[in-house]
């Protein structure tokens, strides 16, 4: 079952997720539960991609620009309750 | 978001993804891959034609390297068939290369090999569905269609899938004028061997169009299965075939609303024959072979057919009807086997456009499949054929012959 997403915690792509490059950005499909999401623009996958780089979804947001950060911030809770993407193993949800 | 394999996208955001479908995926993803032409039975209604083996089938290495491809281009699952693809010796081997390669395989089978040890297999293996067919919710339907003994095969094979363990496999139903009536009971059926149902539309595709006029459902019975879907959808799969009745009501049906023939959607035939659609056989829907130097992959990014299906919008006489929106002019494989220009009405169209056309276009002259292996005469296996024509061409004079 999922938690609930957390932006303050750390995120990354589920490994069990495989992304495929599309014209409009990416599909990603889930190996475990066999369900497809579509990303539907080129620097969302580029932040999925890049998720667990970031000690916390906030830190990731805070390299787009302010205008876009609500819009994906919505996009990857969603992925986060598709389990496409799963909080870093070890990151803590305490601030 | 989706469940896989052909299944409607349900998000409320699908508009924007429809624009973006049409002009075509990387790789797609709904594909249907017929393992081969031979089939135990002779359904009256089969959309390949199938019954004899076609002797340039693929191999066994082919058919590997196919899997090798799909891999690379990261196709996650593909929709097997046939035929009965079972029959094939090297089904299980192939079947396990797939899985092996991340490539998923729902297959469709008449319940032909599912024994007891063989669903307690396939219960065991990760990344595999299974689809058991049946036409009829009880066997005087059913084997009308189907052939006799074929409910009592399908419906072992469910209770052997069942009692393995083998959670929400599909039953999937091929609407018709005789089993409309029975959709609770597919229903109860689907709810007794914790499966799931899939019902999806009849095409007058391969022998299909040979019965398409009688068993086609009637304009009430689309009403009944439009309203019915309104009422089960979420539990019940279409592999989004209904879209043309969306123009029924004010609640579209969950799906695309999009013909995703070459654009998500191709078919690769047994002898690796790549067409825009399982329900399109026939050359003038042919865009090429696997067989061919640069593979599928080569075919699926370049062949001058999906180009054209990923840039034309069909318009014609449809764009000016209120409901072109809803429905999008319907299904282009049942206009093609039906005589109706690509651009204009369905056959089934809800404003009875496409009656009205098929009444002017007659009969003759209609497009047949260029691939026919139906049985020449009925053989003897307790499956006797519904369908005899005693020679190739009595039926078509494009048959083809071995």
């Amino acid at each position: 079952m999922t938690a609930p997403f957390e932006p303050g915690r750390g995120y990354q792509l589920n490994p069990d997720v495989a992304l495929r490059p599309e014209p409009f950005g990416a599909l990603a499909y889930h190996f475990g539960t066999r369900r497809l999401s579509f990303l539907k623009a080129p620097d969302l996958v580029e932040l999925v991609r890049g998720l667990g780089a970031h000690r916390s979804v906030s830190d990731a947001l805070a390299t787009l620009p302010g205008g876009r950060r609500e819009v994906y911030l919505r996009a990857l809770a969603a992925l986060a309750a598709a389990d496409m993407i799963v909080p870093q193993p070890g990151s803590s949800d305490a601030p | 978001m989706m469940t896989a394999s052909c299944e409607p996208v349900r998000s409320e955001r699908v508009p924007a993804l429809v624009e973006q479908f049409k002009g075509g995926l990387a790789a797609p993803i709904c594909l249907t891959w017929e393992w081969t032409y031979a089939c135990n039975l002779s359904c009256t209604h089969c959309l390949s034609s199938s019954g004899r083996r076609d002797p340039a089938e693929l191999t066994t290495a082919e058919m590997r390297s196919v899997i090798d491809e799909l891999r690379a281009m990261q196709v996650f699952y593909v929709n097997v068939g046939g035929g009965e693809p079972t029959v094939r010796p090297d089904f299980w081997e192939l079947l396990d290369y797939a899985v092996a390669s991340q490539v998923g395989v729902k297959f469709s089978t008449n319940g032909l090999r599912l024994d007891a040890e063989r669903a307690q297999r396939l219960a065991a293996t990760d990344y595999v569905d299974v689809q058991v067919s049946l036409d009829g919710a009880s066997r005087e339907v059913n084997d009308a269609v189907r052939g006799h003994g074929s409910y009592d095969m399908a419906l072992r094979a469910m209770e052997n899938l069942a009692e393995a363990g083998f959670r929400d496999f599909k039953i999937s139903v091929v609407m018709t004028r005789h089993n409309v009536p029975q959709l609770d009971e597919f229903a109860a059926i689907a709810g007794r061997f914790g499966a799931q149902l899939r019902i999806t539309r009849l095409r007058p595709s391969g022998r299909g169009a040979d019965v398409w006029n009688e068993l086609h459902p009637t304009d009430q019975q689309q009403r009944e299965i439009y309203s019915w879907l309104v009422d089960h959808g979420d539990r019940v799969l279409t592999g989004d075939s209904f879209f043309h009745l969306n123009a029924l009501g004010a609640t579209p049906l969950p799906g695309l609303n999009l013909c995703g023939a070459g654009r998500v959607v191709c078919l690769i035939d047994p002898i690796g024959d790549v067409y825009a659609c399982p329900f399109a056989i026939h050359d003038a829907f042919k865009a090429g072979t696997v067989r061919s130097p640069g593979g599928f992959a080569e075919v699926w990014r370049s062949a001058p057919l999906f180009a054209e299906l990923r840039t034309g919008t069909s318009s014609g006489a449809c764009r000016s009807c209120s409901a072109f929106s809803s429905c999008q002019g319907g299904c282009m494989a049942a206009k093609f086997f039906t005589g109706l220009p690509l651009d204009g009405p369905d056959p089934e169209c809800v404003k009875g456009h496409g009656a009205s056309a098929l009444s002017d276009s007659g009969r003759s002259g209609l497009p047949r499949p260029d691939k026919d292996h139906s049985r020449r005469r009925a053989v003897s296996m307790g499956m006797p054929s519904v369908r005899v024509p005693a020679k190739p061409c009595d039926s078509s004079p494009l048959a083809v012959t071995e």
